[in-house]
């Protein structure tokens, strides 16, 4: 029995007149659970946390006839019995075994039509739940399609609940869900509850199929035709390189004009302040901090969209586990699985949709392990910083034939970073974060073209969170930066230009003082108080580096120079060596291949592992690693030039 | 009747039907059953991925993959060969 008041026999809706109904979507991964979820509550989910764990929680407000309902989609799961803290969530929330959760007051079971065999196994957990529930079966436009069949209404005289049928691409059914929601007190319940025995389950199965006179669907044609070709040792091997390729070439060619103008945008806005704001530290304020910090974050927005439309859309159409499957045996190297692949490639990109796609992957430590190598791989903000300092720096002559020597020390930074990633994952794996008993399995879904419904909302979702980001965490730490670059606010002496005089405040300003305090920690990197000090700026993001050290280097040199790369070069320390040799230079170029140099990223680990140690963890092996890296980069172009 | 393999060791394309799952761990062969490797069910090996793990299987009209290590677990008789 449920857990409201006798007093809800007399109502029919008891104790849910006073509150709204709760009501839980079970189901396993593909079976269209999360698309029954946009249907039935819209744009309105929130998504968080379930409390202690790395399990992300989402629910929504459906409006229903009389009144609103909260859905809460619970994570896939294929049974109730769980293996690992993933599936407990699950397991422990219905049995109401979850601190600061209340247990729902009803529970819909989304079942595949295509696969009901299969699912009948959870719909038996969950009705001995004994929960009010009903059974939403999916997908039974293709199951016609192929030729299957299945009898609703005996089914809802065998199990004893209601069965609606829906097609989630095309809406069809949903009212009827929505109609049974009104009143969840007032659902049949079963009259013989299921078995729990394994031995009795496979004979119930069979019994439930016979009585719904099932006739199992034909293979799916079209999914063995591309597999086939997908999945073939040679041509699937191709095609997947293929994919990569069009997945960078989409997100390159697609969102670099649109970062532009978006940067542009705010610049734009900064430029308007510095013009028409005349109180000069206001001014500067909005100009260089909110403007300027929020506008680097907000650029890679179109990017981070882009992103997450084609992960979203490869995946909904079958083919991110086409992939995961190509890659898991060399993965499985280090320890991690073919799921993890997936998010790393789009880490390349930027790590925030690389580490938010992670939730894809079922077993939560190697969900972790990823989660702490991905800001590993080459994200393109590191770009700017790559490309000024290769560009500067690094004679473009030829090494041999038409290899550079510019490309190939771009390419072994990325390869720098991508080794890195899986040898840290490796020594993860083996240390603290040791696979448990979970076995491997991955469901191959049928290729289906996916709603677009879906893939829209799930990007929105996604893209919803992180600008909220830029606006709280981001917008503060921007300004807390701007702080510590102009404050305590200084005269400079009456002689200096303009320039200088920005300088001298940046000299002795909180971040200058720092960036002198820690000069010993990076001195054997070769590092001025100049770079420490813009090191510290692009704590924000890491493409502000090349704006600090541009408007420290303008202001201190004495010509007009055109470029950042010509400032750079022209600066010289005060005995009158150059400031950046070609020791520095490798050393901040390795040091930017580890640091962690990006609150979006840091923030998005706080969020996605649910704990503070794990961000804090990646910060600080990180910023070991970088250290180290640039250490030894340091020594050994020092002790090839001799200088 | 046929001899007992794991069913790793069943060629692609062949059939066989499930005598036994028997992991070292309970909480696994749990899992291998609620997805459906209970013992009696038709079980077709579909194809190996292109580095040669995990395997696709087709069972209870759905496809499902496993590493070697979870269908080594899996005891079976062949019915069809390839």
């Amino acid at each position: 029995m449920s857990c409201h008041e006798p007093a809800g026999q007399a109502e029919p809706s008891g104790s849910l007149a006073t509150r709204q109904a709760r009501i839980a979507l079970i189901g396993s991964p593909n079976a269209g659970k999360t698309t029954l979820f946009n249907r039935l509550t819209g744009l309105r989910a929130k998504t968080g946390n379930y409390p202690g764990v790395t399990v992300t929680r989402s629910v929504g407000q459906a409006s229903v006839p009389g009144g609103t309902v909260s859905i809460e989609d619970l994570p896939g799961t294929y049974s109730l019995t769980p293996v690992s803290p993933d599936e407990q969530v699950v397991s422990d929330l219905l049995e109401g075994k979850m601190d600061g959760v209340e247990p729902p007051d009803a529970a819909i079971v989304v079942c595949d039509a295509t696969t009901i065999e299969r699912s009948l196994i959870l719909v038996g957990q969950v009705l001995d739940l004994g929960l009010p529930t009903i059974v939403v079966i999916t997908m039974v436009d293709e199951l016609a399609h192929r030729g299957g069949f299945i009898d609703k209404e005996k089914m809802e005289n065998i199990l004893g609940v209601p069965v609606v049928e829906i097609v989630g691409t095309k809406g069809t059914g949903v009212d009827d869900v929505k109609g049974l929601l009104r009143d969840p007190m007032a659902w049949p319940k079963p009259v013989v509850t299921p078995p729990s025995e394994p031995a009795e389950q496979a004979a119930w199965i069979d019994s439930v199929l016979e009585a719904i006179s099932h006739n199992p669907p034909a293979g799916h044609k079209r999914t063995a035709w591309f597999d086939r070709i997908l999945l073939n040792p040679i041509l699937g091997v191709l095609f997947f390189f293929l994919v990569l390729i069009i997945f960078f070439q989409i997100i390159f060619t697609l969102a670099t004009p649109l970062q532009d103008y978006i940067s542009g945008l705010f610049d734009a806005a900064g430029d308007w302040c510095t013009e028409n704001i005349q109180i000069d530290w206001l001014a500067s304020l909005l100009a260089d901090g909110v403007f300027a910090g929020v506008g680097t974050v907000i650029q890679f927005l179109p990017q981070i969209i882009l992103l997450f439309l084609v992960v979203s859309f490869l995946e909904n159409i079958g083919y991110m586990s086409r992939a995961a499957l190509v890659m898991d045996r060399a993965m499985g190297v280090v320890g991690l699985e073919g799921r993890c692949f997936v998010s790393l490639f789009s880490s390349y990109a930027c790590a925030v949709p690389g580490i938010m796609s992670t939730r894809t992957i079922p077993s939560s430590r190697d969900r972790i392990a990823t989660i702490m190598v991905a800001p590993l791989m080459t994200c393109s903000a590191r770009l700017p910083v790559y490309t000024l300092f290769i560009a500067t720096f690094i004679p473009n002559e030829s090494v041999w034939g038409p290899l550079r020597a510019q490309g190939l020390v771009l390419f072994g930074l990325y390869f720098l970073g991508a080794v890195s990633a899986m040898i840290v994952a490796a020594i993860l794996k083996r240390t603290s974060l040791k696979s448990d008993k979970l076995p491997f399995y991955m469901e191959m879904p049928p290729y289906r073209i996916p709603g677009i419904r879906l893939v829209f909302t799930q990007c929105w979702d996604s893209s919803k969170y992180f600008l909220r980001k830029a606006g709280t965490i981001i917008l503060g730490a921007s300004i807390a930066i701007w702080i510590l670059l102009h404050v305590p606010v200084v005269t400079p002496p009456e002689n200096l230009t303009d320039q200088q005089a920005v300088s001298y405040q940046l000299e002795h300003s909180v971040a200058g003082t720092i960036g002198r305090t820690v000069e010993p920690v990076f001195e054997p990197l070769g590092f001025n108080w100049e770079i420490n000090v813009a090191l510290i700026g692009s704590l924000t993001a890491r493409e502000t580096f090349v704006a600090t050290l541009g408007q420290i280097a303008s202001a201190e040199s004495d010509d007009d120079v055109s470029s950042v790369g010509e400032a750079l070069q022209a600066q010289t320390n005060p005995d009158g060596s150059p400031m950046y040799p070609p020791a520095t230079v490798g050393a901040i170029l390795v040091f930017f291949v580890f640091a962690l140099q990006c609150m979006s990223t840091v923030a998005v680990m706080r969020r996605e592992t649910n704990s503070r140690r794990w961000p804090a963890f990646a910060f600080t092996y990180m910023f070991v690693l970088a250290w180290i890296g640039g250490f030894i980069a340091h020594t050994i172009i020092t002790a090839i030039n001799g200088s | 009747m046929s001899d007992i393999v794991t069913l790793t060791e069943v060629e692609k394309g062949s059939v066989a039907v499930i005598v036994q799952v028997d992991g070292p761990d309970d909480s696994v062969v749990a899992r291998l059953s609620h997805l459906g490797f209970l013992p009696g069910t038709r079980i077709k090996v579909v194809r190996r991925a292109p580095l040669g793990d995990p395997t696709v299987f087709e069972l209870r009209g759905n496809q499902m993959s496993l590493r070697k290590r979870e269908s080594s677990t899996i005891k079976v008789t062949v019915e069809e060969v390839a």
